[in-house]
C-alpha cells in the first residue's frame, strides 16, 4: 500500500516514567491480578468465618507482636521508599544508589521478623481450617514480601554497576517503589483480618 | 547507503547529544528511517527485528507472530486430542453396555476432554490469535512484553504436556474438569491424579495471565498516532476487555487449585466440613472463575464475528458505540452469575433469585450485539464467502445455546435437568457455537494474512455444511435425552432405558463433525502449501493488520500508519499517512497515550532471549516437581531466581541500555 509521510517522531524522548512507561502499566496489571489473589483468599477466610459460629474453632489468639512489629517497619519504609521515588524522577544516581542500598535493609528486616510471625500463630495449618486460613494469608503475603526483597537486591546491585547510567533503569527503581507501596498496602487488611478482626467477636 | 553498512555489525554513528537529564548517558543516536528509500529501510529493519537462525534462535524468538503461530498450531494439537477424547466416549456410548471403555478410563477420557478443550484448547488459541493480530491492528511492531509473551508459551506447553504425559501413564485426572471436592480431596482420591488437574491449573493460568497483561499495555501504550479509544476496531476492544476478564478472573482458580494441593500435600482443612472447612467453598471459588472463562472464551469470538461481518458486508459496523459498550457490560455482568451452576447446592432463595435475575440480564448487552450485527449485514451488501458462513453458523447455534441458557437460569428447570445431557447440549451449543464457529470463520479470514496463501473457497463450502450438519446431528439429540434423564459423565447405560437408538445417531453426528475437522487440517495445509497467493488485503478489508504484507515481515510496518478512522484503509484509499523519525538500527517501536493516542515516547523493544525458556523450564520443573513434595518450592526458587535474573540482566544491546 501506498504511504504519505505525515508525522514526525524523531524528537520524542527514549524514554519515559511513571504512566507515560509501559512497565508502570505492567507493574499495574500484576499488582491488579496478585490483588485480586489476595482479596479471594481474603474472601474465603470470612466466608469460612461467617459460616462458623465457634470461627476460631477453639484455637488460642495469636499474640499480635511480631505482626504489629512488621506493620510498623513496613509503614516506615514508605518514608525512605517515596524519597527514592523522587531521586528516580531526577535520575540522579548517587541518592538513587543509597536509596536501593536503604530499602534492600528496610525490605530485609520485616522478613527476619516474619520468621517469628509463624509460631505467633498459636495454631499449626494442620490443626484445622482456622489455622490452615492463617498459615495461606500469611504464607501469600510472605512470598510477596520475599520476591519483591529479592528484586530489590538485584535492581540495588543493578544501580551500582555500569548499566545504571539509563532511563530506563530509573523507570525501573519507580517502578519498585510503586510495587512495594502495593506490598505494603496488602499487608494492612490481612494484618487486620488475622490479628484482630476474630478479636471482634 | 551501501549494503555493506548493513552487513557490518551494529556500526552506530558518533554519540549525538540527547536531550539527557540527570545521571542518564546520552541515547548514542543511530540511523532514522526519515527519507531513507524504502530498499535501504526493509534492510535495515529486516537486521534490526529478524529472529536469530538456528535452533538456539528459533528457541529465543520474541516475535508475537512466532510466538502466536507456535501457540496456534499447539492449540489445534490438543483440538484434535481432545476431539479424539470425545471420539472414544461417543463410540462407547454408541449403544447400551457396550465394553471398549471402563469406567476408569471413562473417568479420565471425560476429565481430559474437558480440560483439554478449556485450558488447552479455548483459552490458549483465542489468546494467542490476539498475540499475533493485536500487535497488527493497533499498527505497532511488537507485543509489548515480548520475552514475557515467549515465557508464557513454554509454560503452556509445559502444562498441556504435563496433563497428556499423565494420561499416557494412566494417572491423567479422573474427577472432572471442575474437579470437585470432596471428590477430588485427599480422602476420596488417593494418588496423583486430582494433583495433576491442580498444578495444569497452575501452568496454564499464569501462561494466560501473562498473555493477558501483555495484551492490555499493548492495547493502552502502544497504539498507532490517532487510534484514540473511539478509533480501537472491536476485535481489539474485545481483546482488551477479554484480558481484564483474564486478570480478574484467572486468580480464583489458582487459589482454588492451590487451596486442593494444601489439602492434599500438607493437610490443610480448607475444604474439609470436619475441621471447620467448607466443601461448597470449592464450589464459589471454581465458578467465580469458571462463569468468568465463558466469556473468556466467548468474547474473543464476538470480536472475531465484529471484523468479519463488516469486511464481508462492505460496511462499517452498525452501532460502533454500541457494540464496546456490549462487550464491557458483558465483561462486567460475567462476574454476577457464577452460583448459576450451583442451583443445585441447596443455596438461599433470595441468592438464587439474585443469580437467575443477573443470568437473564446478561442476555441483553449479547442481544445488543447480535442486533448489531444483523443491521450491518441488512444495510451493507454482503459477499457470502466461507467466513460469513461460519458467522451464520454461529447465529443459529449460539441463539439456540442462548436460549437454552435463559432456560437454565431459571431454577426449577435447572433442578430437573442437573447434571443431564441437557446441560451437556447447552454448554456445546454455547461454546462452539459461539467460540468454534467464529474461530473457524476468523481461521479463513486471517489464514491468507498469516501465510501469505488462500484457502480453498470450495473445500471450505464443504468444511462448513459438514460442520454445521454434523454438530447439530450430534448435540441437538443430547437435549430430548437429557430431558428424558440421561446423566452425563456415565459410561454406560441399560438397553431397557431405550437411549440406545438415540445414542447411535449422536455418535454418527459426532463422527460427520469430527471428519469436517479433517478437511480443516487438509485445507489449511493444502492451503499453506498450494493455495494461491493472497496480496496484502484480499478481502479488502479496513483495518490495519491488511495495509502490510502476508506474511507480516518481522517488523510489521516499515513505517507506523497514522490511523484517521475506525476502518483506516478504507478512509484513506490513495495512500497510508505515516510516521517517520524511528530509529532502524535498534527495536524501536512507539509508545502513545492511553486515550488519545498521542506518540509519546520511542521505547525499545525487547531483543530476542534464550532466557525465557530456561525461566520456564524451572517454573514448570518447580509445579511438576511440587505434586510431590512441598519442598520443591524451596528447591525450586534458586534456579527460578537464576533465570530470572539471567533474564533481565541488561546485555549491552542498545535496547537493555538506552
Amino acid at each position: 500500500m501506498k504511504q504519505r509521510p505525515a508525522a514526525d517522531l524523531s524528537g520524542l524522548p527514549s524514554f519515559g516514567l511513571g504512566p507515560r512507561s509501559p512497565t508502570w502499566w505492567g507493574t499495574l496489571g500484576f499488582m491488579a491480578l496478585e490483588g485480586m489473589g489476595f482479596a479471594l483468599a481474603a474472601g474465603a477466610y470470612l466466608y469460612l468465618a461467617t459460616l462458623w459460629p465457634n470461627w476460631r474453632l477453639s484455637a488460642p489468639e495469636p499474640n499480635h507482636w511480631p505482626g504489629t512489629i512488621v506493620t510498623l517497619l513496613l509503614i516506615v519504609s514508605l518514608v525512605p521508599n517515596h524519597l527514592l521515588n523522587r531521586y528516580a524522577k531526577q535520575c540522579a544516581i548517587g541518592p538513587v544508589r543509597i536509596g536501593m542500598a536503604v530499602m534492600s535493609l528496610l525490605g530485609s528486616v520485616p522478613l527476619i521478623v516474619r520468621w517469628f510471625e509463624f509460631p505467633a500463630l498459636n495454631i499449626y495449618w494442620d490443626t484445622n481450617a482456622y489455622g490452615s486460613m492463617l498459615w495461606v494469608l500469611l504464607g501469600l503475603h510472605t512470598i510477596h514480601l520475599i520476591t519483591d526483597v529479592g528484586d530489590t537486591i538485584v535492581l540495588t546491585v543493578l544501580m551500582f554497576t555500569r548499566h545504571a547510567y539509563s532511563g530506563r533503569r530509573f523507570g525501573d527503581v519507580g517502578d519498585n517503589v510503586f510495587y512495594w507501596d502495593f506490598v505494603v498496602l496488602t499487608w494492612i487488611p490481612i494484618y487486620l483480618l488475622i490479628y484482630w478482626v476474630p478479636r471482634l467477636g | 547507503m551501501s549494503s555493506a553498512d548493513l552487513t557490518s555489525e551494529r556500526d552506530l554513528p558518533p554519540e549525538r547529544e540527547a536531550t539527557a537529564k540527570g545521571d542518564v548517558a546520552p541515547e548514542r543516536d543511530g540511523p532514522r528511517d526519515t527519507g531513507m528509500d524504502d530498499a535501504s529501510l526493509h534492510r535495515w529493519l529486516a537486521r534490526t527485528w529478524r529472529t536469530p537462525p538456528g535452533i538456539i534462535g528459533a528457541l529465543s524468538s520474541v516475535d508475537h507472530k512466532v510466538v502466536a503461530r507456535r501457540y496456534l498450531i499447539t492449540a489445534f494439537g490438543f483440538l484434535c486430542l481432545g476431539g479424539l477424547n470425545a471420539v472414544a466416549m461417543r463410540i462407547q456410548l454408541s449403544g447400551p453396555q457396550r465394553g471398549l471403555i471402563g469406567p476408569d478410563l471413562y473417568n479420565q477420557l471425560f476429565t481430559m476432554h474437558g480440560v483439554t478443550m478449556m485450558f488447552l484448547f479455548a483459552v490458549p488459541i483465542v489468546q494467542a490469535t490476539g498475540i499475533y493480530l493485536v500487535p497488527l491492528m493497533v499498527g505497532s511492531r511488537n507485543i509489548a512484553f515480548p520475552r514475557l509473551n515467549a515465557f508464557s508459551y513454554w509454560i503452556y506447553v509445559s502444562g498441556g504436556l504435563f496433563a497428556w504425559v499423565s494420561f499416557a501413564l494412566a494417572m491423567a485426572p479422573d474427577v472432572g474438569w471442575f474437579a470437585y471436592v470432596p471428590l477430588s480431596g485427599p480422602e476420596f482420591s488417593p494418588g496423583k491424579r486430582a494433583d495433576v488437574w491442580a498444578q495444569m491449573i497452575t501452568y496454564t493460568e499464569v501462561s494466560s495471565l501473562a498473555v493477558a497483561v501483555a495484551t492490555i499495555v499493548t492495547v493502552l501504550k502502544q497504539r498507532a498516532p490517532g487510534m484514540s479509544l473511539d478509533k480501537i476496531p472491536l476485535y481489539v476492544w474485545a481483546l482488551l476487555v477479554t484480558s481484564f476478564v483474564v486478570v480478574f478472573a484467572m486468580p480464583a482458580v489458582m487459589i482454588t487449585s492451590t487451596f486442593l494441593i494444601l489439602d492434599r500435600l500438607v493437610g490443610t482443612h480448607i475444604f474439609n466440613p470436619a475441621e471447620g472447612g467448607d466443601a461448597l467453598l470449592f464450589q464459589h471459588l471454581f465458578w467465580f472463575f469458571g462463569h468468568p472463562e465463558v466469556y473468556i472464551i466467548f468474547l474473543p469470538a464476538t470480536g472475531m464475528v465484529s471484523a468479519i461481518i463488516p469486511a464481508f458486508a462492505r460496511r462499517p459496523a452498525f452501532g460502533h458505540l454500541g457494540l464496546v459498550l456490549s462487550l464491557i457490560a458483558v465483561g462486567f455482568l460475567s462476574f454476577g452469575l457464577w452460583v448459576h451452576h450451583m442451583f443445585a447446592t441447596g443455596l438461599p432463595k433470595l441468592g438464587a433469585s439474585f443469580f437467575t435475575a443477573s443470568s437473564m440480564l446478561i442476555a441483553i448487552p449479547n442481544g445488543v450485539q447480535i442486533f448489531c450485527w444483523l443491521a450491518t449485514l441488512w444495510d451493507g451488501r454482503p459477499v457470502i464467502r466461507t467466513p460469513l458462513l461460519f458467522v451464520f453458523g454461529f447465529f443459529f447455534i449460539f441463539v439456540i445455546g442462548g436460549l437454552t441458557g435463559v432456560m437454565l437460569a431459571s431454577v426449577p428447570l435447572d433442578l430437573q435437568v442437573h447434571d443431564t445431557y441437557f446441560v451437556v447440549a447447552h454448554f456445546h451449543y454455547v461454546l462452539i457455537g459461539g467460540s468454534v464457529f467464529p474461530l473457524l470463520g476468523a481461521a479463513y479470514f486471517w489464514f491468507p494474512k498469516i501465510t501469505g496463501r488462500m484457502m480453498s473457497e470450495r473445500l471450505g463450502r464443504w468444511h462448513f455444511w459438514l460442520a454445521f450438519i454434523g454438530f447439530n446431528a450430534a448435540f441437538f439429540p443430547m437435549h430430548l435425552v437429557g430431558l428424558w434423564g440421561m446423566p452425563r459423565r456415565v459410561y454406560t447405560y441399560p438397553a431397557e432405558l431405550g437411549w440406545g437408538n438415540i445414542n447411535l445417531f449422536i455418535t454418527g453426528g459426532a463422527v460427520l463433525f469430527f471428519l469436517s475437522f479433517v478437511l480443516f487440517a487438509f485445507n489449511l495445509v493444502h492451503g499453506a502449501l498450494k493455495g494461491a497467493p493472497a496480496g496484502d488485503n484480499p478481502w479488502d478489508a479496513g483495518t490495519l493488520e491488511w495495509a502490510t504484507s502476508s506474511p507480516p515481515p518481522s517488523y510489521n510496518f516499515a513505517r507506523i500508519p497514522i490511523v484517521t478512522n475506525v476502518e483506516p484503509l478504507w478512509a484513506e484509499r490513495e495512500a497510508l499517512p505515516v510516521a517517520t523519525g524511528l530509529r532502524v538500527d535498534v527495536r524501536e517501536l512507539l509508545i502513545s497515550t492511553v486515550a488519545e493516542a498521542h506518540p509519546d515516547i520511542r521505547e525499545k523493544s525487547a531483543t530476542p532471549s534464550i532466557w525465557p525458556l530456561f525461566a520456564a523450564i524451572a517454573v514448570g520443573g518447580t509445579f511438576l516437581y511440587s505434586i510431590f513434595t512441598p519442598w520443591a518450592i524451596v528447591w525450586g526458587a534458586a534456579p527460578i531466581a537464576i533465570t530470572l535474573i539471567g533474564w533481565f540482566w541488561p546485555k549491552d544491546t542498545p535496547e537493555d541500555e538506552e
